[in-house]
């Protein structure tokens, strides 16, 4: 079949974009032609800061070399503009006469710089700042000149004029407005950013109207710029940042319909169904968007409809900003100046250099502006992209909360204040500047993309919080896919919610019928849906849905835990820490004959035999006789305990007792992810209860429940739920908070996470309030776990495959 | 030339749809034998080229294995690393008849 035609006027990053997203979803639809009107390859137009001010130079923020273009059989016209498209004859024409033909048109067209109407806007030095070319020729200017002045105090202007101060100039900022950074600063946060501009020597002329820009004496270039008051000060370079339109010069001749941009549909589609347009020349129900995040939603939406799929659509973007000059920390997002029916929480300390400002609307973040400690702008722009309500959380929302783990990154929280040597992942050993390099020098916009290419964030996730933060230090916006709705891989577009949705009303029962209803694209998932869609049915259908132990994770399907080298470490249960003389020899025993080179007490108050081969595993088993600790699965852990009232003077309670018989109650439950349970018998709490998933506590007239503590990566205090009296009201409760997690909770989200995502008043309510459906809850509870197999013992019911234990070796060869 | 010839090494059924056993004694070292979805069945060094994590104990799915250690996903036809990882672990020659797995004498051999 002959391909269709595609053609991209525009080689920038909204059009290239696109170009990619459609390459990956369908490689072979179309001969794709590329149009540039520059002579580069598509290169990151939001590293132009950094090149001009030196820290980077031109090859290294190039995104895509023409190997690429050649590598994906595109056909690239560099350096021809194209003057008309022929929408009958279906035909783009260039400057230079080429002419190519076309099945889908995409425009990316981008912007045009406002150009001042005064005398003299024409004169050489009086430029832009939207290139390559004008990023050069302020470059050059540098060099022999010395008064610059920038026409227009916004992030561009600014932005120039900083790169120009780096560079030796003289700057001056011409500003229309009262304050700077108007559109996103309110007046207190502007003066503060003036003030730090200033001591790096950048002058200021707020509320100035330009009036003519004057030749110099031998007439050559700009030399002088006269303001309406009559005022003339010396101008060698003139840099008009002072906006930008989208350029819909080509599409309006073309008679596509266009009005303050390229009007566009929620598929990216103009008024003519065979073209399409992205990026910075399209309007989108009113909104012209100017920042990457956006143009970068658009593009795979846009290349959704190009490749014929037809399913996804673009509903708008809320945007953040962050200004890119080092050392200088600001941020704003939303509506941050507030108005009818906003409230605004607002932290001031001139001195320290610090101001924040919160909008709030009905108990959501709708807007932030945050100047000089801007560690928190990823979360807030997170609560406010989400409309999280924050009325619970309102009394502390201006102090931030970090969403940075407690340990492995040195105690960082802050990633500017951190050098390019300071480590940020302490899991794989990454440092700021490494991630800053990799951001810059290989084109990456995601913290999927850092992920991936540096490993940064990748394992214990500890530092996602400080890598966001660096991300949006180097590009001035954070990236994030729409956040709603995540997929749970790419195997899919379904969310965890969607699946186990999906799952309790179609009642299915096979991981196959699962892809099969929501479309999954490949035939047996991957190592990160399997597992997940493995847990969902069985907790969904206990006893009807088939377990399936290929798609477990190498532990729960040896049921002992993989080390470095390959052998297992082998943990039997000691119900509630308590053991005795005989499990005790029978343990040494084992480590003796087996050779275990290391025998360890672990911190869930139980002994771990470690080096153990994997054809020994049940022959281990055996000879412990006890049960499987479960100290390698997505599931019940253990139920720590201190000895309470039976032999503590202080005890008030019969702790020991108590977690017995909790253990006893959840023995072979499967989670989402681990459950730790922590029983102590009186409030000096021995057994750390706080930092459990559940922790109950013993006091004289009772017990005290407290959920959704976690002691691992970021420490996090277990919250109180309950007072109750008898042990088999404490039984009844936590059952019911954890089948309701068990229920509800997403693969791989501990208890912490699911109650900070649903709410505590959420839990309380199904958990104390509503009588009847917590009794429910616990009934499912008790009939999922109706008859755990062992693993280790009742190998058939438990599903445990045998044949893996069993080596196969060559006789000879 | 024995060499040339073809060693039954181990049997279809012996491996579960999705999974793998391992075949050790080989002078190439221990090899990991994959069986996918659609019943094919490959042969790789069991040893990721990352950090020499089994690959015999990770997850099948399509025609990769996501390795136990550090979630490398490798190739099964030819043992290489997804990318932006790189690093392949050496694939050997795999020939079925019925239920029988054959793999290449000279293979196995060679370190």
């Amino acid at each position: 079949m002959k391909k269709m035609k595609l053609v991209l006027i525009g080689n920038g990053m909204a059009g290239v974009r696109t170009l990619e997203e459609l390459l990956k979803i369908a490689p072979d639809l179309y001969d794709i032609t590329v149009f540039g009107a520059e002579p580069y390859p598509n290169y990151n137009r939001i590293l132009l800061s950094p090149v001009l001010s030196g820290e980077q130079n031109v090859e290294q923020i190039i995104l895509n070399d023409l190997e690429w273009y050649a590598k994906n059989g595109i056909k690239l016209h560099l350096n021809k503009t194209v003057v008309k498209i022929d929408r009958t004859a279906r035909e783009v024409h260039a400057a230079d006469g080429t002419i190519e033909s076309y099945d889908r048109l995409l425009l990316a067209t981008g912007s045009l710089p406002f150009i001042l109407p005064v005398p003299g806007n024409d004169l050489p030095g009086v430029i832009a700042y939207r290139d390559i070319r004008d990023t050069n020729e302020m470059i050059a200017a540098a060099e022999h000149h010395t008064h610059a002045v920038v026409i227009g105090g916004g992030l561009l202007g600014l932005e120039a004029a900083n790169g120009l101060r780096v560079r030796g100039m003289q700057v001056t900022v011409v500003h229309l407005a009262s304050w700077l950074m108007d559109r996103q600063l309110d007046l207190i946060a502007a003066n503060l950013l003036q003030k730090s501009l200033e001591a790096r020597g950048i002058d200021f002329r707020l509320g100035t109207h330009t009036e003519a820009l004057l030749p110099n004496a031998d007439g050559s270039r700009v030399g002088t710029i006269r303001f309406k008051d009559g005022q003339k000060i010396p101008a060698d370079l003139v840099v008009m940042a002072a906006g930008i339109r989208p350029n819909t010069t080509l599409a309006e001749a073309a008679r596509i319909h266009c009005s303050r941009g390229i009007i566009v549909n929620d598929t990216m589609q103009t008024f003519d169904p065979l073209v399409y347009a992205v990026g910075e020349c399209v309007n989108h129900r009113g909104s012209v968007y100017g920042l990457v995040a956006p143009l970068f939603e658009q593009a795979k939406v846009c290349a959704n409809h190009l490749a014929e799929f037809g399913i996804a659509r673009y509903s708008g973007s809320v945007t953040s900003t962050k200004l890119k000059v080092t050392g200088i920390d600001l941020f704003s997002a939303g509506n941050f100046m507030g108005g009818e029916g906003c409230e605004e929480i607002t932290l001031s300390d001139p001195l320290a250099g610090v101001y924040k400002k919160l909008v709030v609307k009905d108990d959501k973040l709708v807007g932030a502006c945050i100047y000089g400690d801007t560690a928190d702008g990823t979360w807030y722009f997170k609560l406010l992209r989400e409309e999280k309500n924050i009325a619970s959380i309102r009394d502390v929302l201006i102090f931030g909360e970090s969403n940075i783990g407690d340990v492995g990154h040195e105690g960082h929280n802050k990633a500017a204040a951190m050098l390019d040597s300071d480590e940020v992942c302490g899991c794989n050993g990454v440092n700021k500047g490494a991630i800053t390099r990799a951001i810059q020098g290989q084109g990456l916009f995601t913290l999927e993309d850092v992920r991936k290419c540096t490993k940064a964030s990748a394992s214990c996730g500890s530092c996602t919080g400080l890598v966001e933060q660096i991300l949006m230090n180097c590009l001035g916006t954070s990236y994030s896919e729409t956040p709603k709705k995540k997929a749970i891989c790419a195997c899919t577009d379904a969310s965890h919610e969607d699946i186990r949705i999906a799952i309790r009303e179609n009642k299915y029962l096979t991981q196959a019928a699962v892809r099969a209803g929501l479309n999954w694209r490949t035939p047996s998932g991957c190592a990160s849906c399997r597992p997940a869609l493995n847990y969902y049915l069985i907790s969904t259908w206990p006893h009807e849905a088939q377990d399936d132990p290929q798609s477990r994770f190498i532990n729960e399907r040896a049921h002992a835990n993989i080390q470095k080298d390959g052998t297992y470490s082998v943990i039997p249960r000691m119900w509630g820490g308590l053991t005795n003389v005989s499990e005790l020899r029978r343990i040494a025993d084992v480590a003796e004959k087996y050779n275990v080179p290391t025998v360890k007490v672990t911190g869930g108050q139980r002994i771990d035999l470690l080096g153990i081969k994997k054809e020994d595993l049940p022959a281990v088993w055996q000879d412990l006789g006890m049960p499987s600790g479960h100290a390698y699965g997505k599931s019940i852990r253990t139920v720590k305990t201190c000895v309470g009232a039976e032999h503590c003077r202080f005890g008030t309670q019969l702790s020991m007792n108590m977690g017995v018989e909790l253990e006893h109650m959840l023995f072979g439950m499967y989670a989402p992810h681990k459950v730790k349970l922590a029983v102590s018998g009186c409030p000096r709490n021995c057994a750390e209860a706080g930092i459990k998933d559940v922790g109950v506590i013993g006091v004289d007239s009772g017990w005290e429940i407290y959920i959704a503590g976690n002691g691992g990566i970021k420490t996090e205090v277990a919250e109180f739920l309950c007072k109750l009296k008898t042990d088999d009201e404490v039984k009844e409760y936590s059952g019911a908070f954890i089948q309701l997690y068990r229920e509800e909770g997403w693969y791989l989200e501990r208890t912490v996470h699911y109650v900070q995502r649903v709410g505590m008043d959420y839990v309380k309510q199904r958990v104390l309030v509503d009588h009847a459906g917590r009794h429910a809850l616990y009934e499912r509870l008790l009939y999922a776990l109706k008859d755990a197999p062992d693993p280790w013992k009742d190998f058939e019911r438990a599903g445990v495959d045998l044949k893996q234990f069993e080596a196969i070796t060559l006789a000879t060869t | 030339m024995p060499n040339h010839e073809w060693k039954l090494v181990a049997r279809k059924t012996e491996i579960p749809v999705l999974g793998a056993r391992v075949v050790s004694g080989a002078h190439a070292g221990p090899i990991a034998i994959f069986r996918t979805l659609d019943d094919a069945i490959f042969a790789v060094l069991d040893h990721c080229p990352h950090k020499g994590g089994p690959l015999s104990q990770g997850i099948v799915h399509g025609q990769s294995v996501t390795c136990p250690m550090h979630a490398w996903t490798i190739g099964l036809e030819d043992g290489c690393a997804q990318a932006p990882d790189q690093g392949c672990a050496r694939s050997f020659n795999v020939k079925c008849v019925d239920d029988d797995i054959y793999l290449q004498q000279a293979q196995l051999v060679e370190s």
